[in-house]
């Protein structure tokens, strides 16, 4: 449905999905990048809405310039010419914990209403059906980077769901007095951008809302897609479409092989 | 004073049965070397500590060496899972895989309070997730001068660390460049260390840069030379990630027998490190080299007499 509806529009829904994430980094300094769509997204704004961004990964380079596409988040190519290379103590500590990093990236494949994120188990922790990674830098990222882009590129009902098998990283609380009280330097889930949509939080109740819809998706498309009542905003906009050249870099430059793309 | 040795005598004289066994490095500077030596040498019961288990500890766990993992990120990094390690955890196949399981800042703490004999680190990390309640040794505690709830991880202590380097001399003081991962937390934290290194150099080649010096030889047991032990993983300015390798390694580990043939080619069948070298051939090395040369500056230090 939603898939033939965006190959029809002349991209894939990863791209589109690549693209509006590239977009909210517009002004946006110093990001701390995942390996595969993140790290696409970031190059791409890199060359478009946010050409002073520095790339950090949590392997310990700050200021990456890489000259291919990275194969991992501890690529030699991220190395070679970046600003600095650092210990992981001293990425963790004093990048992340300290609050240099304005925007992280985060992936999961399960996320609730309020941004919580399940990379570790399907199942039961102690016997899962299916074994996640688990955390990696993902928990210090959620609660330390001044804010949160969630990418969740396939929403489905059993990746939007009402409760998580696991909360690996934390999103918003319900309970908004105890959110403020947090004490985090980090605010939290800023958007999440889906194959359907961009979403953003509801200030009054920390819950996620529907703000813009892509070309092709209806709200039905949405709901069945969604494990709760999914909340939309009142003015609801249509995602606009991905432009040539934004496609152009990612084909030619970024992913030639569409290894995250296509 | 000379601490050269062949990874069959580093291996034998210094991991024993039940070990708790660091072999660390964050996707570059991977000994899988040091990892085949001990499946070969059928060590057994081991606690396997790793930040990212990888394909050595899926190679290791998977051959049967290890009775407990302890990590902060279970993947095949770029690609997908390690299933000879999901399959015990997940069915108990062959047997079960008893697991502890932290963040990455987690775990790099961990080693940072065992590198510095404290009974725990404070970190800002884990609040309103589920991970303190699968892991029960991740503890909050209130800030002693009053600043609210920070959580505590245990330090971390391995038998053994083993460590790989660009190059380092006889005595063990060893330089890395490129990704320096946790490797010097896991050095100074473990009880016995173990360096390999692509290139033994003389002493005076370290005194010459001693900012790039990670472990110094008073940490260090052993000093293997050992070049190209860490494919399918990387060496900074010496060769790239075998990317094809982790690739295929997806298809592979999801099939028992067909990583147990694989083991049986590549590893136990051999004797040792330089005939998996010849079993890859020259070619294939070849491809690995990097593109071009990028050479540091250099500094000055001065001379003062």
């Amino acid at each position: 449905m939603t898939a033939t509806a965006a190959s029809e529009l002349g991209f894939s829904r990863n791209e589109q999905v690549i693209v509006q994430s590239a977009r909210w980094l517009e002004g946006e300094r110093i990001c701390f990048v995942g390996v595969g769509m993140p790290n696409i997204a970031v190059n791409l704004a890199k060359r478009t809405v946010a050409p002073d961004i520095q790339m950090v990964y949590e392997a310990g380079v700050f200021g990456a310039e890489p000259m291919r596409l990275p194969l991992s988040i501890g690529d030699p190519t991220l190395v070679t010419g970046a600003t600095a290379v650092t210990s992981m103590f001293e990425l963790f500590a004093y990048y992340l914990q300290a609050g240099l990093i304005d925007v992280g990236f985060l992936q999961g494949l399960e996320i609730d209403r309020y941004g919580n994120l399940n990379t570790t188990v399907i199942g039961d922790y102690a016997r899962p059906d299916k074994r996640l990674p688990g955390s990696g830098g993902a928990c210090e990222i959620a609660i330390n980077a001044r804010r949160v882009f969630v990418m969740m590129p396939r929403q489905q009902k059993r990746s939007f769901v009402e409760k998580p098998y696991f909360r690996t990283s934390p999103g918003h609380n319900p309970d908004r007095e105890a959110e403020r009280a947090r004490g985090w330097l980090g605010a939290g889930p800023y958007v999440v951008i889906t194959d359907l949509g961009e979403y953003r939080f509801d200030e009054e109740t920390g819950e996620m809302m529907l703000v813009t819809i892509n070309a092709g998706v209806s709200l039905d498309d949405v709901r069945e897609n969604t494990s709760w009542e999914m909340k939309v905003a009142d003015d609801l906009k249509e995602s606009p479409a991905p432009t040539d050249e934004e496609l152009r870099l990612i084909r030619e430059e970024l992913d030639p092989e569409g290894a995250y793309s296509r | 004073m000379s601490k050269l040795t062949t990874m069959q005598e580093a291996v034998r004289e210094f991991v024993h049965d039940g070990d708790t066994v660091a072999i660390e490095g964050f996707t570059h500077l991977i000994c899988f070397a040091a990892g085949h030596e001990i499946i070969r040498q059928r060590k057994k019961d081991l606690i396997l500590a790793r930040m990212t288990p990888d394909l050595i500890y899926d190679q290791m766990i998977g051959a049967g060496v290890a009775k407990k993992l302890v990590f902060s990120w279970l993947g095949n990094p770029g690609v997908g899972s390690l299933h000879a390690i999901r399959r015990r955890i997940e069915k108990g196949d062959p047997a079960p895989l008893e697991i502890e399981e932290y963040s990455h800042f987690g775990m790099v703490c961990r080693y940072m309070a065992g590198a510095s004999r404290l009974p725990f680190m404070p970190i800002r990390s884990y609040y309103e997730s589920d991970i303190p309640s699968a892991n029960p040794r991740i503890v909050p505690i209130e800030s002693p001068y009053g600043d609210g709830t920070v959580y505590a991880v245990p330090p971390l202590n391995p038998d053994v660390a083993i460590i790989h380097a660009q190059r380092a001399d006889a005595d063990g003081d060893a330089q890395i460049w490129g990704l320096l991962g946790c490797q010097k937390e896991a050095a100074f934290a473990s009880k016995r260390v173990i360096v390999v290194v692509e290139d033994l150099v003389e002493e005076s080649v370290v005194r010459a840069d001693p900012n790039r010096t990670i472990i110094p030889g008073i940490k260090v047991d052993a000093v293997v030379v050992e070049p190209l032990a860490c494919h399918p993983s990387y060496v900074q300015g010496y060769y790239d990630r075998d990317n094809r390798f982790y690739l295929d390694w997806e298809s592979l580990s999801r099939d028992p027998d067909q990583l147990y043939a694989w083991l049986k080619d590549w590893v136990y069948d051999l004797s040792c490190h330089a005939d998996y070298i010849e079993k890859w051939g020259q070619a294939h090395w070849d491809r690995l080299k990097p593109t071009g040369s990028a050479p540091s500056g250099t500094v000055e230090y001065g001379e003062y007499a």
